[in-house]
């Protein structure tokens, strides 16, 4: 196993966990949905109780996401962490927010009241998926930016990534440079939807409440049409759109047509993976609005949006593809091997990466044992 | 260097005010974890419902804690990046990798059996809720392992070469991070951690017996809780001294200026009592103090373990000194050329490999290696830009050991005076330890300021100095974050606050409306 296998493994991790994320971000997908589906307080009370259980879990995949990147590929994490400050900063903001909100907002003694901890539950369920899937297209779209090693030594500014607008970050959603996409925005939404719909056939799943089942169903056809409309302009405007590929000899960055498309057609088994994840998702969608007895259909759908994110977020960094493009500078785009961390560092986590399935069995295993009986 | 001052003071202030909320939280979680989960141990082997009782009143207000404290925990992970992108670069490849390991391991601990501690009272057995509360403590602690690691390691950075063609420092051993100076901070700070644990139990309990409820309920969680403190306390003076010990050798400016020692000698005294001399300057004629009163030779024993060795002060770091062994430690000055001349070096390094140079490479090289360990000061414009705050981290200190010997001694006259039944009827030492809850924050606190303000001006200590930490933004956009985080916080912090006195006050009798 030499240095190109880890820088690509972990891409797979962080790319696992990157999937993982938009799963988990039905929590934030059911937030949003608490003024349409928790009109009465003890629906309200139904739902946050169920989400309340789950919070944590997307709330430390973030974490562990952002952890993993840091501590895999540096570059990423100080070009982008410390260029496109405002997004991160709002994400950030949003998930503070959350994470009290979920424990205060019921608690006797709550100085802002209800209302308050809820508006932060819905503005973390409509900004998060948006920002982050915004954040995610720029991994295709690219952002603009520069890398300098050779800054270090200067006396003037030692700063090695620097940021080429005054927007920093905001541009990739907002504003009039190069890097306004609407495919960013797009992503965003297409996330948000797939969130709400997730979350939608979630409470279908863990709560026991007809109205509330019935309603979650309404929402499923509304969210899952915008996520259809949304995800798939997305999709064939990728496919089809210019990437950046790094020459695996001279190192050299250049722009190539097509480059996505390319990558499924090389990599059959991302896109089988992908396909069968595209599937799983829509199957999940549609048997559910059909078939009212059937609850299960986050499983589909869940594990169907781990496959089909965890595909594209392949094709984002493998065969040799820059999978943070710099529209400033082509050869400051970020690759695997010049973004990565050192092959003593990889290795070391690798071997702790061992550990994440027996983490993700036992979680399994508590949560099974505790569903039972509730 | 030209750097942006306001941008580097604001980044620091950001860094400074979020990790100061964060850390208002994440010792009551540690001390109040062990307090719990000790409490649910005896419900275990007893199967008295008192016990279950009191560990799930206490679980509640845990519960209140914690998720503020990994509220606040998520924004120092991101600050790393955003306002400190250079020092993620240049450091990324050893200091990402225990933060990515206390994600994969710790944090999923916490969050999967923090849920069956809260919600798996009847739904698992006793014996497996009991083993979920203490992972729920054991996966707090280990967070707080990993992080303090690799804080320990931007104190003393082992482990790592500086590798020119990536210009980055690259981790060589990773068992290397669990160096005896971090596994001295590990234990300092979570040890004295169950100090705030603890006095916020015995406070609260206290509340209580003020108000004449719930008495025993009270006076059992006083029983642990000092015990529990009084134990800390003690771990922790060891692993201070330990600690002391280490600083002395690794970052004795940092001991400097906690002694407000600026003219080293032989057989250095302690400084029991001090106040210093506001107009003191490193190489001034001025009196370092204005009033001091010291302990003879201690310092030299506590640093060296040597009651006639000789421990360094401002002055001699600056100037140089003839060391303990009779090497020289070379003068600030001297440091700077000498980093000055790494940076050269590596300037240097990168032009003869794009012109494909090799003779001009292995000397750049060689340079480069031969100056590394002195290239943070390289950034420097003056001598006196190493030298950290003086007065606050000298009396943050003895804030710190004052509070630290106040909770001792009251937590063993509690401890007496409960054994013999008679902390009922003492309405003055119950007002005493309910008034001392904010004491414990403030020693706790005091802490960190001395652990992070002597250390500065040094991200990574002798390899890069804040000033070439920084992200590229503007300062007005640190400044403007600066304010969201203080309000937004600042309004978290009196939530948090006003939910707990609330729950306080319901005591142990209420259940929690939604989480029951």
């Amino acid at each position: 196993m030499d240095y190109t296998f880890f820088q690509h493994y972990w891409w797979f991790l962080v790319s696992l966990l990157g999937a993982l994320l938009v799963f988990l971000l039905f929590v934030q997908g059911g937030q949003s949905l608490i003024y349409s589906l928790g009109k009465k307080e003890t629906e309200l009370r139904l739902l946050l109780d169920s989400l309340g259980k789950k919070w944590e879990l997307t709330f430390t995949t973030l974490v562990t996401f952002g952890g993993a990147f840091f501590a895999s590929f540096p570059l990423f994490y100080s070009t982008s962490f410390g260029g496109a400050y405002w997004v991160w900063i709002l994400l950030l903001l949003t998930f503070v927010i959350q994470a009290v909100s979920f424990e205060y907002i019921f608690k006797q003694g709550n100085l802002y009241g209800q209302k308050t901890f809820k508006t932060f539950l819905f503005l973390n369920g409509l900004l998060s998926p948006i920002l982050i899937g915004a954040a995610v297209s720029t991994f295709f779209y690219g952002a603009e930016f520069v890398v300098e090693k050779g800054n270090l030594t200067s006396g003037l500014k030692p700063i090695i990534s620097s940021w080429t607008t005054q927007w920093h970050g905001l541009e990739a959603v907002w504003g009039s440079t190069d890097s306004f996409h609407l495919n960013n925005v797009v992503l965003g939404l297409a996330v948000f939807f797939l969130a709400r719909c997730l979350a939608c056939l979630y409470f279908i799943n863990n709560i026991d409440n007809a109205e509330i089942s019935n309603k979650s169903r309404k929402q499923l056809l509304i969210n899952a049409i915008g996520f259809l409309i949304t995800f798939l302009y997305y999709l064939v405007r990728l496919l089809f759109k210019d990437g950046w590929r790094e020459d695996s000899i001279t190192g050299i960055i250049s722009v190539k047509s097509c480059v996505y498309w390319e990558n499924f057609m090389q990599m059959p088994v991302v896109t089988a993976i992908f396909l069968i994840g595209v599937v799983l998702v829509l199957y999940g969608f549609i048997r559910t609005y059909f078939c009212t007895g059937f609850k299960k259909g986050i499983w589909y759908s869940g594990i169907g949006s781990v496959l089909a994110v965890l595909a594209l977020l392949l094709i984002a960094g493998w065969n040799g593809t820059a999978y943070y493009p710099s529209l400033a500078d082509t050869q400051s785009s970020l690759t695997l091997t010049n973004s990565s961390s050192s092959p003593v560092t990889l290795k070391a986590m690798s071997i702790v990466s061992l550990f994440i399935p027996f983490v993700l069995a036992y979680i399994w295993y508590v949560w099974r044992k505790m569903d039972k009986k509730s | 260097m030209n750097a942006d001052v306001t941008l580097i003071d604001w980044s620091r202030a950001q860094f400074a005010l979020t990790a100061m909320y964060h850390w208002l939280f994440v010792p009551l979680t540690l001390g109040l974890g062990v307090i719990m989960a000790i409490m649910e141990s005896i419900y275990y082997k007893t199967g008295k419902e008192k016990w279950k009782r009191t560990a799930k009143f206490w679980m509640k207000l845990f519960g209140i804690n914690f998720a503020i404290g990994v509220a606040t925990g998520i924004i120092l992970e991101f600050e790393f990046g955003t306002n400190w992108s250079n020092y993620s670069w240049f450091v990324g490849d050893i200091f990402g990798a225990p933060l990515a390991i206390e994600g994969i391991i710790a944090f999923f601990m916490e969050a999967t059996f923090i849920a069956v501690m809260y919600f798996g009272w009847n739904k698992v057995s006793k014996g497996f809720h009991l083993s979920s509360t203490w992972l729920v403590v054991i996966g707090a602690t280990i967070s707080a392992l990993w992080i303090l690691v690799a804080n320990a390691w931007m104190q003393n950075p082992v482990g790592m070469t500086f590798n020119p063609d990536t210009v980055r420092n690259e981790m060589t051993d990773f068992w290397a991070l669990i160096s005896p100076f971090a596994v001295d901070k590990f234990c300092h700070t979570v040890i004295s951690s169950w100090l705030v644990g603890s006095a916020f139990v015995v406070g609260v309990s206290a509340y209580f017996l003020l108000k004449k409820r719930e008495t025993e309920f009270a006076l059992d969680s006083i029983r642990i809780a000092v015990i529990t403190g009084t134990l800390g306390i003690v771990l922790s003076v060891i692993t201070g001294d330990s600690s002391g010990h280490l600083i002395a050798q690794k970052q004795p400016m940092k001991l400097a200026a906690m002694e407000g020692l600026y003219d080293g000698s032989k057989g250095a005294g302690l400084t029991a009592i001090g106040i210093l001399n506001p107009a003191k300057e490193p190489n001034d004629d001025n009196e370092a103090f204005l009033l001091d009163i010291k302990i003879p030779k201690m310092l030299s024993f506590l640093a060296n373990r040597d009651f006639e060795s000789f421990v360094p002060g401002v002055n001699d770091l600056i100037n140089g000194y003839t060391k303990n062994d009779g090497t020289i430690e070379l003068s600030t000055q001297e440091k700077m050329n000498r980093g000055k001349l790494a940076i050269t070096a590596l300037s240097d390094y990168s032009k003869a490999k794009e012109a494909k140079d090799e003779t001009a490479l292995v000397d750049a090289q060689k340079r480069l290696d031969d100056n590394f360990p002195y290239f943070g000061y390289g950034y420097f414009d003056s001598p006196e830009d190493a030298v950290p705050n003086v007065p606050l981290t000298f009396y943050a200190f003895r804030i710190m050991v004052c509070l630290a010997g106040y909770f001792f001694v009251l937590f063993i006259f509690v401890w007496i005076v409960n054994h013999r039944r008679k902390f009922e009827k003492m309405t003055w030492l119950q007002w005493v330890c309910l008034l001392s809850i904010p004491l414990a924050y403030i020693t706790s606190q005091a802490g960190w300021i001395v652990a992070e303000v002597g250390r500065q001006p040094w991200a990574i200590q002798d390899i890069l100095p804040v000033q070439a930490a920084v992200s590229d933004i503007s300062a007005s956009s640190v400044k403007t974050t600066f304010i969201i985080f203080a309000v937004l916080l600042t309004a978290l912090f009196i939530a948090e606050v006003s939910i707990m006195v609330k729950q306080i006050k319901l005591g142990p009798a209420v259940e929690d409306e939604l989480h029951k």
